[in-house]
């Protein structure tokens, strides 16, 4: 049993991570974006973007199983021509996880880097500095800590998540089978000592990363 | 109207509708379900003061429920297994329990498939890439496919191929998308997607594929319960069941 614990708890890690990973530069790409650009449309993308947050994730698993199913044009196409399979894969589980937490990491990053006073932005790019410096060496020290609050609670979002993951990744174990997905077959094939094992270690791993982002914020609000 | 009046009026009227009479809830196996609904509008054709509030899922998860506590009036499981549990945990009157229908096991695979499958050790064969099986822990028609597939000699070998859903309609779901190349379901789900999924060959089972039915110890309206099982039971019932394609017990 401890075996199958562990191997569920890497595997949920490594699904959570990636997916985390991929929303670092996404989502703080995404979020600086709409904080320093002004473009038509910008409220409506930013709207459209939110939304994997409010959405059921039935409805998002049905949407990411309609639109990377082999069937379809778009998963049929990266099947042959790139002999990419999604379904029922823990890439697909991490494309599952990933659309869910975008918008925890990219609100954050976006806020924070309006809360970035842009006076210090022009002034490093009349010293010299060119963008990209200016956006590593002025806007993201400035900005790091909202982004970071974001991130941590996106991963713990990205190991908890459960209905679009069933839908597009199914539950094979070692390869697909998470944490939360493990405790619903547990659950209901009325092995409550595996239930009660997998809830502790769930619970256990999301008190620490919330008491992390607490940890952060303190930290904020004692800087300023 | 103040506000608050407003939202006192709405949440009384909302505690207030599942206290009438005669509401019964009914636990069915997820093959069930459309034969059930139908059952249960025809049911309530007969009997204006009855409610029948349907609920479905693998059988092993409708157990857990009410292993749990859950208010369920009637059991309806697609194995005997589940209701041997049921009954060694006192959740049914001993009694009341009949099985009330007969189902076949099938691989199906998707309609546009070329695939056929003449016995089951040529699931081993490449061109059989992905199968879907129910959770064999908690849904009857994973266990049964387990059991053939142990028998046959290749549980083991077709590990890395199986897809395990959560239960049968998923599994048909999951065949009707091509999304696997065969899976393990009933012949009464397979005939509710013809156009979708073509059936490879029957799958032979040790021990047949009946549905036990009984009324719960802790439900509320058990007179109201023995009615819904003596309606499935009846011509009528049965009526309705073998329109869905389930044979007699």
């Amino acid at each position: 049993m401890t075996e199958a614990l562990s191997v569920t708890l890497l595997l949920s890690l490594k699904v959570a991570g990636t997916a985390t990973l991929l929303n670092i530069i996404l989502g703080t790409a995404t979020g600086f974006m709409l904080a320093r650009c002004r473009f038509p449309g910008r409220d409506l993308l930013d709207t459209l973007i939110t939304l994997p947050m409010v959405m059921p994730p039935t409805v998002l698993g049905y949407y990411l199983l309609v639109l990377l199913g082999r069937n379809s044009t778009f998963g049929g196409w990266l099947k042959d021509t790139l002999d990419i399979q999604l379904v029922f894969t823990w890439q697909g589980a991490v494309i599952a996880a990933a659309l869910v937490t975008f918008p925890l990491v990219f609100k954050p990053a976006r806020a924070a880097f309006e809360s970035v006073n842009p006076q210090l932005e022009q002034a490093a790019e009349v010293l010299g500095l060119r963008p990209w410096a200016v956006f590593f060496r002025v806007s993201l020290p400035m900005a790091w800590r909202g982004i970071l609050a974001g991130i941590l609670l996106a991963f713990a979002r990205a190991l908890g998540e459960f209905g679009a993951t069933l839908m597009i990744a199914g539950s094979i174990p070692g390869q697909t089978q998470t944490l939360s997905i493990a405790v619903y077959e547990a659950v209901q094939a009325g092995e409550d000592g595996l239930a009660n094992g997998l809830v502790l270690l769930i619970s256990a791993v999301c008190i620490v990363i919330l008491l992390a982002i607490s940890h952060l914020a303190r930290a904020r609000d004692g800087r300023s | 109207m103040k506000p608050h009046k407003a939202v006192w009026i709405l949440l009384t009227a909302l505690t207030a509708l599942p206290a009438t009479a005669a509401d019964i809830t009914v636990s069915a196996a997820a093959s069930l379900s459309n034969a059930f609904k139908d059952i249960a509008q025809s049911y309530q054709q007969q009997y204006p003061d009855g409610r029948v509030r349907l609920n479905t899922a693998g059988s092993g998860t409708l157990l857990q429920q009410a292993v749990q506590g859950a208010p369920v009036d009637v059991l309806a499981f697609a194995d005997q297994e589940t209701m041997d549990k049921a009954a060694a945990k006192g959740l049914i009157h001993p009694q009341t329990r009949r099985n009330f229908a007969r189902n076949t096991l099938v691989a199906a695979t998707p309609a546009t498939s070329k695939l056929t499958l003449a016995q089951l050790t040529d699931l081993t064969k490449p061109q059989f890439e992905r199968i879907a099986v129910s959770n064999p822990n908690s849904v009857p028609a994973g266990s049964y496919a387990r059991a053939a597939l142990q028998k046959a000699g290749v549980w083991q070998a077709l590990q890395p191929k199986i897809i395990r859903t959560q239960h049968v309609r998923q599994t048909l779901d999951y065949i009707a998308r091509g999304e696997v190349d065969v899976g393990f379901v009933y012949r009464t789900d397979a005939a509710l997607m013809k156009n979708k999924v073509r059936i490879l060959r029957t799958v032979p089972t040790d021990k047949p594929v009946s549905y036990p039915i009984a009324v719960t110890r802790s439900g509320r309206q058990q007179a109201e319960a023995q009615r819904f099982v003596n309606y499935v039971l009846s011509p009528a019932g049965r009526a309705i069941l073998a329109r869905y394609g389930f044979k007699q017990p």
